[in-house]
């Protein structure tokens, strides 16, 4: 070992002056890196609070529901019978940044996920693009409060069920309450508060307006050019529903806009899976070894602390029992990794492809890719044709039209720009979620919604739309259309629910 | 700088409320795992919790997806032998090539939790419909008994003992004054005898005396009559309840007539009573008597699922159940109970020599028998004969049921008698 300093610990048993200890030492060397972060909240917590944790999608504080028991129940079994470790991390983007270490685990462990949660995501959070423009960190628990109590209120006002029925229906639209272009204003427990009975009030004053103004007589009289409503497809459905639904009590709207909130927050997390979990992942890695390096971790530490990194990071091929899609810890890494390599070692190949970041500081570029980019737009930038080789990707064409599946592209040459392409695609939310929004109200006539769902490869709906649509309905009041629209613009297929 | 907090000592079950409210929501659904459970488990066996089942489909979230169809291209790793232009035949499944049951939520496997016990219970409880208060005794884990245990030093006042303080307030005074007592008793003779002197006594003598004698009948006077280290209350103390044996005798008709479904009704009778004397009794023996034309004692297993068929002859089940008695449970040292499950079919000159054999020797030694008769659209000869005991014998209850909500009222009695004990 080189380096004249002592380790910091070599036994496994770990404690709060050691806690302190390598946070102090990891916090050194990610200075020493240039990450930037929120100070960090540690919290020791026990399995079971794990287990609390995850039910609730890892936020500290999060309103009831039976949902979140379910998870609950589905996350104590398979963890009761072995079948799964708990993460041993969990962190939430808000500022402080807290993140929990479960106390089962040992020193090496604690160190990992210190360094892991506490300066890997930590500073993803704090500094990249998405975040930053659609979360507020240090106002996220106080809102997380103000809900919760919000929807314990009503429960005891209004009943359970009632409560249950909008949140149920709420949930099913969750992943269509999140506005992708507007900045949210920040939230604060007190101002929400202050401002949720105004809003209320100001709210179902404008829905009954605009229904006054649409009452079917008019139409009759005037007979003039029909207006559409809402002048421009809304793709925050949710949105909509909470300023426009006719029937909703004002209780019910602050639920809908509690649900939208929450899911905007977690909006950016769906997109920076692989970001996020490979940033992370490349500097417990960097961080860890440099401690190693400067000779402050044992040989014993390092050598548990890669048999756990690289079980995090394995990659099972297709054909595998394993295989569950592709690894965003796996993906990630490899990808920051290699972001490194090209800058440091650059070679022939990757003077081609990447002439502008080849040879230059990696530091800078990694910052750079971090600050800038979401899943598909940082794997359309940085995938590597080594990368790509070593993953050994290959794309397979699904079209029902025809029987077999193509092998349309594999790790060579000409494969290289197809499969990153696809790849990016497939990262898209754009195209993993289908594309659904709010066309038109009827508002002279019976009130009626049209959603439609802008149709792109063929690709129909499942069947739970159905299902979805009755939800939409339960909200709206009034009957609610569902039209799927083709490439061209045909309506294709039209399923109503009221 | 990182802050390092300590969350451990924070309340756990966070999600016990999400927990309820899950169980309330699929209360149908798991009610009917909670039935089958029973039909599956063993009748003893209400210690544990339960793994319960629910169709995936009954819980799932909808939300916006993408079906099965189109054009799509998926990315895999690990590629071993495919070139660009391959065609390869589409999985079974439709969706890409190696997708397994994938984690799209698509997978129909069943949803499966653990029910805890006393989820489990309170399920079972409901299915029989039995009245709360049974319900938060049968759960009850250990139910315990005050018992009067002796005095002890402290207590409330409502529980003082006024002898037995008193007495102790005697013993004290006693132990405190004697000295002094003897030596007054001296000195006061000693004074008498110098009063006696006829050389006239000395005055200074008997000054000093005399002053002795006052500050001894002073020291004595100041011993207090009762103190508070005198006091003694009555003590009790819980022990639990169960202190004795009992021995649960379950007859069951097995001849063909007993299909699974009645079976299944008896078999949720017996756990009641079960439950019940498990609860009551420090140990619970069960002993499986079934019977067609005739009798033999079997294990649990064989008793619910193997099947007969040809007549049935009730009369040799109760011969068998008095020689069982005989054998091995005297009375005077095991509390015996009985429960009798049947379809009311029977031979029809033997239901006579039920009844006679209940009277006359059974029943005088049983603390409770409880009959039900399964579908009986016809009261056949065992019910009337039965009907005659049960008019003569207060602790035997009959009843005829159909569903599980019914089998409750046969032990009702047998409740409301402990219950006033409790």
């Amino acid at each position: 070992m080189n380096g004249d300093l002592k380790p910091i610990s070599t036994g496994s048993e770990w404690s709060f002056e050691l806690l302190e200890a390598y946070d102090r030492e990891i916090a050194r060397v990610a200075a020493g890196f240039g990450l930037d972060t929120y100070p960090n909240q540690i919290e020791v917590i026990s399995s079971e609070q794990m287990m609390d944790a995850y039910a609730s999608c890892g936020l500290p504080v999060y309103y009831h529901h039976w949902s979140f028991g379910k998870q609950f129940l589905s996350v104590e079994k398979h963890y009761k019978r072995g079948q799964m470790g708990l993460a041993y991390e969990l962190v939430i983007n808000s500022d402080p940044c807290i993140a929990y270490l479960m106390e089962e685990n040992t020193m090496m462990m604690q160190a990992l996920v210190i360094a892991h949660a506490c300066y890997g995501h930590n500073s993803f959070f704090k500094n990249n693009y998405l975040f930053k423009a659609w979360t507020v960190a240090d106002a996220i628990v106080d809102y997380l409060v103000f809900a919760k109590h919000f929807i314990a209120e009503c429960e005891e006002r209004y009943g359970l069920e009632a409560v249950e029925e909008i949140l149920d229906s709420c949930h099913a639209l969750m992943n269509y309450g999140v506005d992708r272009y507007r900045k949210p204003p920040p939230l604060s427990l007190r101002e929400e508060q202050l401002r949720q009975r105004e809003r209320a009030e100001y709210l179902q004053s404008q829905v009954n307006d605009l229904w006054r103004r649409t009452i079917p007589e008019n139409f009759r009289k005037t007979g003039d050019k029909e207006e559409r409503f809402p002048s421009e497809p809304e793709e925050n459905l949710l949105y909509f529903i909470e300023k426009n639904a006719p029937l909703l009590e004002p209780w019910q709207r602050e639920i809908v806009r509690i649900v939208r909130k929450i899911a905007q927050y977690l909006y950016p997390q769906r997109h920076t899976k692989v970001m996020n979990e490979g940033w992370a992942t490349f500097w417990h890695y960097t961080l860890l070894n440099a401690l190693y390096d400067q000779g402050r971790v044992t040989d014993g530490f390092m050598l548990e602390f890669l048999e756990s990194h690289t079980a995090v990071t394995a990659q099972p091929s297709f054909d595998h029992d394993f295989y569950n899609g592709i690894n965003p810890y796996a993906l990630g890494f490899a990808m920051f990794r290699d972001l490194r390599r090209i800058c440091r070692e650059p070679t022939e190949e990757d003077r081609r492809w990447f002439p502008e970041i080849a040879g230059r500081d990696w530091l800078e570029t990694l910052d750079f890719a971090m600050r800038n980019f979401k899943d598909d737009s940082f794997i359309s930038q940085y995938l590597s044709p080594r990368v790509i080789r070593q993953f050994k990707f290959f794309s397979v064409l699904d079209d029902e039209r025809e029987d077999e599946l193509e092998i349309s592209a594999i790790h060579d040459e000409s494969g290289y720009q197809a499969i990153r392409h696809a790849l990016s695609e497939q990262y898209n939310l754009g195209n993993l979620e289908p594309d659904i929004q709010v066309w038109s109200v009827d508002t002279r006539g019976d009130r009626s919604l049209t959603l439609r769902y802008f149709q792109r490869r063929d690709r129909p709906l499942a069947d739970s739309a159905e299902e979805v649509l009755r939800h939409v309905y339960r909200l709206w009041g009034f009957t609610v259309r569902l039209e799927t629209v083709d490439e061209r613009g045909r309506v294709k297929w039209c399923h109503e629910c009221g | 700088m990182s802050q390092i907090i300590d969350r451990r000592l924070n309340p756990k079950h966070k999600s016990a409320v999400n927990r309820q409210r899950f169980l309330k929501r699929f209360r149908r659904q798991i009610r009917k795992a909670v039935s089958d459970a029973v039909d599956g488990r063993s009748i003893t066996d209400t210690e544990s919790g339960e793994r319960v089942n629910i169709p995936a489909k009954d819980l799932s979230e909808p939300e916006f997806r993408h079906g099965p169809g189109g054009r799509r291209e998926i990315i895999h790793p690990g590629n071993k032998e495919f070139v660009t232009g391959d065609r390869v035949p589409r999985p079974q499944g439709g969706s890409g090539r190696g997708n397994k049951a994938s984690n799209q939520g698509e997978g129909q496997d069943d949803f499966v939790f653990e029910l805890s016990r006393d989820e489990f219970l309170e399920f079972f409880f409901e299915d029989l419909e039995l009245p709360d208060l049974v319900k938060t005794r049968l759960a009850q884990v250990v139910s315990t008994k005050s018992v009067p245990a002796g005095f002890s030093k402290d207590g409330i006042p409502p529980n003082l003992h006024v002898v037995r303080s008193l007495k102790e307030a005697h013993a004290r005074r006693i132990a405190l004054t004697a000295g002094k007592r003897r030596r007054l008793r001296r000195l006061e003779a000693e004074l008498e005898a110098l009063l006696a002197q006829e050389a006239g006594p000395d005055p200074s003598a008997v000054e000093a005396l005399e002053k002795e004698i006052a500050r001894l009948k002073r020291h004595i006077g100041a011993v207090p009559f009762i103190d508070t280290l005198d006091l003694r209350y009555r003590n009790r103390i819980q022990v639990p309840r169960p202190t004795t044996q009992a021995v649960m005798f379950c007859l069951m008709d097995v001849s063909g007539s007993m299909d699974q479904f009645k079976k299944s009704l008896a078999k949720r009778f017996f756990i009641l009573l079960y439950l019940f004397l498990s609860r009551n009794y420090e140990r619970t023996d069960v002993v499986f008597i079934r019977h067609h034309t005739i009798a033999k004692e079997v294990d649990e297993e064989e008793f619910f699922y193997s099947r007969e068929t040809g007549g049935t002859v009730v009369s040799s089940a109760l011969v068998m159940l008095r020689d069982i008695i005989r054998e091995r449970y005297p009375v005077q040292d095991w509390n015996l109970y009985a429960a009798q499950a049947s379809d009311g079919d029977n031979w029809p000159e033997d239901s006579g020599n039920c009844g006679r054999l209940l009277e006359e020797e059974i029943l005088p030694c049983l603390q409770y028998f409880a009959y039900i008769e399964i579908d009986n659209e016809y009261p056949l000869g065992l019910w009337q004969e039965y009907e005659k005991v049960a008019e003569r014998w207060p602790n035997f209850a009959m009843r005829a049921i159909d569903e599980p909500s019914e089998i409750y009222p046969v032990f009702r009695e047998l409740f409301r008698k402990r219950g006033v004990e409790g």
